[in-house]
C-alpha cells in the first residue's frame, strides 16, 4: 500500500488494514515520517521527533501481531502527544524556554494506557507555552501554521495536535483543554477534537495549567476515531485524586449501534453578536441536518454565559500562578546565568524562561489570590462558577446536548489578536463555560468558508455521558465527514 | 514605682507522623538514608505529578485529636500555602488553612513539685487546632552554595497549635514533655527532636500584670531541643521585659534562637511577612471523615500517661517517683505491668524496673554503636525472668544482695535467675548448724561488739552480721543470722 493512501486513512481504517494483514505497523510509521518530512517545514506541528524510537515501537507491534499477541485495535497505530504530556525518556518543554532541557523520567497515565494498548507514540507537538493561548503563537519555539492556510493560526493552545491531524502527520493526537484548547484548534483546523468530562481522563503526567479545568482529550479525522482513542485513555486512576471512579463503556462499540434522535438545545447567548456570518450559516445547516434526522431542536438560555470569561481568567490564572511556581531554576528548569543570589535564581530564571503571556497570567493569578483581594476575586469567581454549572444543570433537564458554534470565527491571521490579549481571550467565548461546568464538549467539522477555511460545530453533553455526546456527533459526522477532507500542502 | 510584667505564650509544635509512605505519594519515609533517595515525581514536584492523600496519616491525625480531646472535623480540606523557598519543590506547601482536621482540645501538664519526689500541680493547656501538612526538605548551607535533600520533603507533618495559655518557661517545658510523652505512647511519632521529628516555634508576648489584652507577639524559631525551647523563651522574656522597662517598643517580628550565643536575633519583621496566598488545592478533594471510622480509632487509643500514673499510685501503691519514671514510656510500663502480674508486690517490681532495668538499658545503649539497637521491647531479659528473680527473693531462695549482683548478668546473657543461682551455687544458706558456728566465730573474733550489744547498743549487732555475711559471700539468710546472733548473745 502506498504511503499517500496510508496517511489519508482514519485510525479505524488503519487498524482494519493491519488486522487484514494488508500492511505493517512499520510501513504506517514510515509513511507518517515521510509526510512529516514533506510538510512539517511549513506547518511546524512538531517540537521534537525521535524517529528511531517511533520505528522501534512499530516494529514491536508487528512482532506482537506475528505472534498473535496484538494488544487491541490501537496496536500499531501512531499517536502523537501535545508537549505537556509526559513520556518517559522524552523531552517535555510545554513550549517554554524554562523546560528546554527537561526530559521526563516517567509516563503520564494516558501514555501508560496508550503503550498498554500497543499504540506507537510519536513526536512532541507544539502548543502555546504552558497551554496558555488560543493561537499557538505563544510557543517559545515558533508558531504552528494552519494547514488550510499557512498565513493563519491553527488555534490553540493544542495547535500542534490539531494541525498534525489536519496535515495528515498523525492519525491520532492528544491535546489538553482548559478553556477550549482542544475544541477551538480542532474547529480551526477542520478535525474532530473532544474534551471529556472533568475526571474522566487522568491528569497524572499532564503539566498542569489550571488543575480544576484541565482535561486531556483526543483529536482525529472522525468521531469514530475519537471514540476509539477516548475509550483507551479514560478511566479511574488512583494517581489522580480528581479522577472519577466510573466504568468506561466501549464507545466505539456504542457507535455501531443505532442511536435514536433526541433533543438538542440552542442557547440564545451563543448565537448573538460577534459571530462570523459564514460560521452562522454552517452551524444553521448543521441544525437543519439534525432536524431532518428527527432531532427535536429547542431554544434555551444560559444567562451566566457572559460571566464565564471573567470567572475563567480569575480561576485559571490563580491556579496557574501556583502550578507554575515549581519552574524556578532550582532543580530541572533552566537557571539564569545572570543569577547572583537566591532571589535572583527565581526572579531572573523565571523572567528569562517564561514568555509574556505566561508572566501576565502568573501575575494576574497571584494578584487575585493576594490577601485583601481573595474574597473579591477568587472566592467570588468560585461562587459564580457554581451558578454557571447550575445553568447547565437546568438546561440538561430539557435537552440531551447543547449545540453551538465552537469558535466565533474561522482561523485568523498571525498577529491579528496577539497584541490584544482581551480579543484573544474572547476567541474562547463559546468553549470556556464547558470547562467551568466540568462537562464534556466536542468540536466536529461542519463545513468550510468560501475561502476554504474549516468551521466547527460544538456539542456539549451531560457529565459522564460521553456515550450520548459521541452518538449525536457521530450521526452528523458519519454522513458528512468534513474531517476526511485534507488540505493541499503541495508547493 | 515599677511595673510588673507577666508573660503569655503559645506554642506551635510540628510532629512528623510515623507512617510508611509520604503524605501525598507512595514513596517511603525515613531518616538517615542517602540524600535524595526517598523521592519520586510527586516529591520532586516534576511537571504533571499529582498528590494523592495518605489514609494512614489521616488516621494517625484523628488518633492525636482523640488523644488530646479535640473535635474531629466532619470535613477537612487541603489548601496551598504559596511561597518560594528551595526546600519546597513545588514552591507551595499543601496544608490546611481554614478547615483543619482537629479543633480545640487540651494537653494536661504537670508543673514541678516542691521537691523531685513530690507530685506537682496539674493543669490543662488549651489547644486551638491541629492540622496536617507536608514537610519540606532539608537545606545545608556552605560558604557559597547550599545543598538540599528532599528525603524529608512530603513527609506527613502535624501542626499542633496551642492557645496563648502558657505563662512560664516551666509550663512550656512541662507542655512539651507531656505532649511528647502522649504522642510517643500512642505510637504517633518517635518525637526525636534531634532528628527533626518534633519541632517547635514559640509565640512570646509580655504585658503589665493586671491587664488583659495581649502584648505584641514575637515568634521564636530554631528551638531545637526541649531545653532549648525553655532557654529561648526565658531569654526572650528577659529581652522584652528589659525593652519595656527601658521604654522601648516591642516589634511584631520573627526571631531566631541561637543556642551557641544563647540569645535571639531578628529574622524578619511583620512588614517582611509572606502573603501565602492560600487557596483550596484543586488537585485534592475535601476529606469527609466517617464518624464510624472515628469510633473505631477511638477504641485503639491507649491510656494517657497521666491517667496511668494516677492508676499506678491509687491501685498499686507505687511511689510518685517510680510512676514518674515509668509513665512517660509506654513500652516500659508494659514491661512493668507484665512483671508485676507475675509477682506479688507491684512496688518491688516497679523498683526493679525503674532502678535496675533502666540502668542496664542505658548502659547497653552507651556501650553499643547502634543506639537504637536496644530497647525495652527487645532486651534479652523478658519480664518473666525479672519476675522469677523477684519471686526467688520473696521465697528466700536468694538474698536481695545476690539478686542485685545477678541482674546485670541476666540482662547481658538472657539466662534465667534459677539457672544462674544453680550454676553458681548461690542459694541462700539457712542451715542452722553452719550459721551457728559462723555466728559463734564472729562473736569470738569481735568481743568488743558483742559487749556493746549486750550493754544495750542495738546497732552493734550489725558489725557481727556483716562478718557472717562476708564469710558466706552474702548467701546466708539474714533473718536466720539475726535470730542466731541474738540467741547466742542473750545466753
Amino acid at each position: 500500500m502506498d504511503s499517500n493512501s496510508l496517511i489519508s486513512k482514519t485510525a479505524t481504517e488503519l487498524s482494519g488494514e493491519l488486522e487484514a494483514g494488508n500492511c505493517k505497523a512499520v510501513e504506517i510509521a514510515q509513511a507518517y515520517l515521510e509526510q512529516i518530512d514533506r510538510v512539517d517545514g511549513k506547518v511546524h506541528a512538531f517540537l521534537h521527533r525521535d524517529d528511531d524510537d517511533f520505528l522501534a515501537q512499530a516494529k514491536d507491534s508487528d512482532e506482537r501481531r506475528e505472534k498473535g499477541e496484538t494488544l487491541g485495535p490501537l496496536d500499531g497505530i501512531p499517536v502523537c502527544l501535545k508537549d505537556v504530556i509526559s513520556v518517559e525518556g522524552q523531552p517535555l518543554t510545554a513550549a517554554s524556554k524554562i523546560l528546554q532541557d527537561y526530559v521526563s523520567p516517567y509516563d503520564a497515565t494516558v501514555t501508560r494506557k496508550l503503550k498498554a494498548a500497543g499504540a506507537v507514540i510519536g513526536g512532541r507537538l507544539n502548543l502555546d507555552e504552558f497551554a496558555m493561548g488560543s493561537s499557538t503563537e505563544n510557543s517559545a519555539y515558533g508558531p504552528t501554521r494552519n494547514p488550510w492556510d499557512l498565513e493563519r493560526v491553527p488555534g490553540g493552545s493544542s495547535g500542534g495536535s490539531s494541525a498534525a491531524v489536519a496535515a495528515r502527520e498523525a492519525p491520532l493526537t492528544l491535546g489538553s483543554d482548559t478553556g477550549g484548547s482542544i475544541r477551538q484548534p480542532a474547529s480551526l483546523c477542520g478535525v474532530v477534537g473532544m474534551k471529556p468530562t472533568y475526571g474522566m481522563v487522568s491528569r497524572y503526567g499532564l503539566a498542569a495549567f489550571a488543575s480544576s479545568l484541565d482535561q486531556i482529550g483526543p483529536f482525529s479525522q472522525t468521531v469514530e476515531d475519537t471514540a476509539l482513542l477516548l475509550e483507551t485513555i479514560s478511566g479511574h486512576d488512583p494517581l489522580d485524586s480528581t479522577s472519577y471512579p466510573t466504568e468506561v463503556p466501549s464507545y466505539s462499540e456504542v457507535l455501531k449501534q443505532k442511536h435514536e434522535p433526541c433533543t438538542l438545545g440552542l442557547p440564545k447567548e451563543f448565537f448573538g453578536e460577534g459571530m462570523d456570518d459564514e460560521v452562522r450559516t454552517a452551524v444553521e445547516k448543521a441544525i437543519e441536518f439534525y432536524k431532518g434526522k428527527g432531532y427535536e431542536i429547542v431554544d434555551l438560555s444560559l444567562p451566566t454565559t457572559d460571566l464565564s470569561i471573567p470567572v475563567y481568567y480569575v480561576i485559571a490564572t490563580a491556579e496557574a500562578s501556583s502550578n507554575l511556581a515549581r519552574y524556578d531554576g532550582i532543580r530541572y528548569t533552566s537557571r539564569s546565568e545572570r543569577a547572583e543570589n537566591a532571589v535572583d535564581v527565581y526572579a531572573k530564571s523565571r523572567g528569562e524562561g517564561f514568555g509574556e503571556e505566561v508572566k501576565r497570567r502568573c501575575i494576574l493569578g497571584a494578584y487575585g489570590l493576594s490577601s485583601g483581594y481573595y474574597d473579591a476575586y477568587y472566592l467570588r469567581a468560585q461562587k459564580t462558577r457554581t451558578l454557571i454549572r447550575q445553568d447547565f444543570e437546568r438546561a440538561f433537564e430539557k435537552v440531551d446536548a447543547i449545540l453551538t458554534p465552537t469558535s466565533p470565527t474561522p482561523a485568523f491571521k498571525f498577529g491579528a489578536k496577539s497584541e490584544d490579549p482581551i480579543s484573544m481571550y474572547l476567541s474562547d467565548v463559546y468553549t470556556i463555560s464547558t470547562n467551568l461546568a466540568g462537562l464534556p464538549g466536542l468540536s466536529v467539522p461542519c463545513g468550510f468558508t468560501q475561502s476554504g477555511l474549516p468551521i466547527g460545530l460544538q456539542l456539549i453533553g451531560k457529565a459522564f455521558n460521553e456515550t450520548t455526546l459521541l452518538s449525536i456527533a457521530h450521526d452528523f459526522d458519519r454522513e458528512l465527514q468534513f474531517g476526511r477532507q485534507a488540505p493541499n500542502l503541495e508547493d | 514605682m515599677s511595673v510588673k510584667y507577666e508573660t503569655v505564650m503559645g506554642l506551635e509544635v510540628h510532629v512528623q507522623l510515623d507512617t510508611n509512605s509520604k503524605m501525598f505519594t507512595r514513596v517511603g519515609t525515613g531518616f538517615g538514608k542517602p540524600p535524595n533517595t526517598l523521592t519520586d515525581p510527586v516529591v520532586l514536584g516534576l511537571p504533571g505529578a499529582l498528590p494523592v492523600m495518605n489514609r494512614e496519616a489521616i488516621e494517625k491525625s484523628i488518633k492525636v485529636g482523640l488523644l488530646l480531646g479535640c473535635k474531629i472535623a466532619d470535613v477537612c480540606k487541603w489548601d496551598r500555602k504559596n511561597y518560594f523557598y528551595p526546600d519546597m519543590p513545588k514552591n507551595y506547601q499543601i496544608s490546611q488553612f481554614d478547615q483543619p482536621i482537629c479543633e480545640g482540645g487540651e494537653v494536661e501538664i504537670e508543673l514541678p513539685g516542691e521537691t523531685p519526689t513530690v507530685m506537682g500541680e496539674h493543669r490543662k493547656v488549651m489547644l486551638t487546632r491541629i492540622h496536617l501538612e507536608e514537610d519540606v526538605g532539608k537545606l545545608t548551607h556552605y560558604e557559597r552554595d547550599s545543598l538540599v535533600d528532599y528525603n524529608r520533603a512530603g513527609s506527613p507533618l502535624l501542626e499542633i497549635v496551642s492557645e496563648p495559655d502558657l505563662f512560664t518557661p516551666d509550663e512550656v517545658f512541662a507542655y512539651l514533655t507531656s505532649l511528647r510523652n502522649s504522642l510517643i505512647s500512642a505510637g504517633i511519632s518517635p518525637c526525636d527532636m534531634e532528628k527533626g521529628q518534633l519541632r517547635c516555634d514559640a509565640n512570646v508576648s509580655i504585658r503589665p500584670v493586671g491587664t488583659t489584652t495581649l502584648g505584641t507577639k514575637v515568634e521564636l524559631k530554631n528551638l531545637n531541643t526541649i531545653s532549648g525551647v525553655k532557654q529561648g523563651v526565658e531569654y526572650e522574656i528577659r529581652r522584652q521585659t528589659k525593652a519595656l522597662e527601658n521604654g522601648e517598643e516591642i516589634f511584631q517580628e520573627t526571631r531566631r534562637w541561637n543556642p551557641e550565643e544563647k540569645r535571639t536575633t531578628s529574622m524578619r519583621s511583620k512588614e517582611m511577612a509572606h502573603d501565602y496566598r492560600y487557596f483550596p488545592d484543586p488537585d485534592l478533594m475535601p476529606v469527609k471523615i466517617d464518624p464510624e471510622w472515628v469510633k473505631r480509632i477511638e477504641k485503639e487509643i491507649p491510656e494517657k500517661p497521666f491517667d496511668k500514673q494516677r492508676r499506678y499510685m491509687a491501685e498499686m501503691n507505687l511511689p510518685y517517683t517510680a510512676t514518674a519514671a515509668l509513665c512517660g514510656d509506654r513500652p516500659l510500663c508494659e514491661y512493668f505491668e507484665k512483671t508485676a502480674n507475675l509477682t506479688k508486690d507491684p512496688v518491688k517490681a516497679a523498683n526493679w524496673v525503674v532502678n535496675d532495668l533502666l540502668r542496664e538499658l542505658s548502659q547497653a545503649r552507651k556501650d553499643s554503636e547502634n543506639e537504637s539497637g536496644i530497647s525495652v521491647e527487645n532486651c534479652p531479659l523478658p519480664p518473666a525472668s525479672l519476675a522469677e528473680l523477684i519471686n526467688l527473693i520473696e521465697e528466700n531462695i536468694v538474698s536481695n544482695n545476690v539478686a542485685k549482683e545477678l541482674f546485670p548478668e541476666m540482662f547481658a546473657t538472657g539466662k534465667s535467675a534459677g539457672e544462674l543461682v544453680k550454676e553458681k551455687g548461690l542459694e541462700m544458706k539457712s542451715d542452722g548448724d553452719e550459721i551457728e558456728s559462723l555466728c559463734a566465730k564472729a562473736i569470738e573474733d569481735d568481743p568488743d561488739a558483742a559487749e556493746k550489744f549486750k550493754g544495750g547498743k542495738e546497732g552493734a549487732i550489725n558489725a557481727l552480721k556483716g562478718s557472717v555475711m562476708k564469710a558466706t559471700r552474702g548467701q546466708a539468710n539474714p533473718q536466720v543470722v539475726d535470730e542466731t546472733l541474738r540467741r547466742l548473745l542473750s545466753s
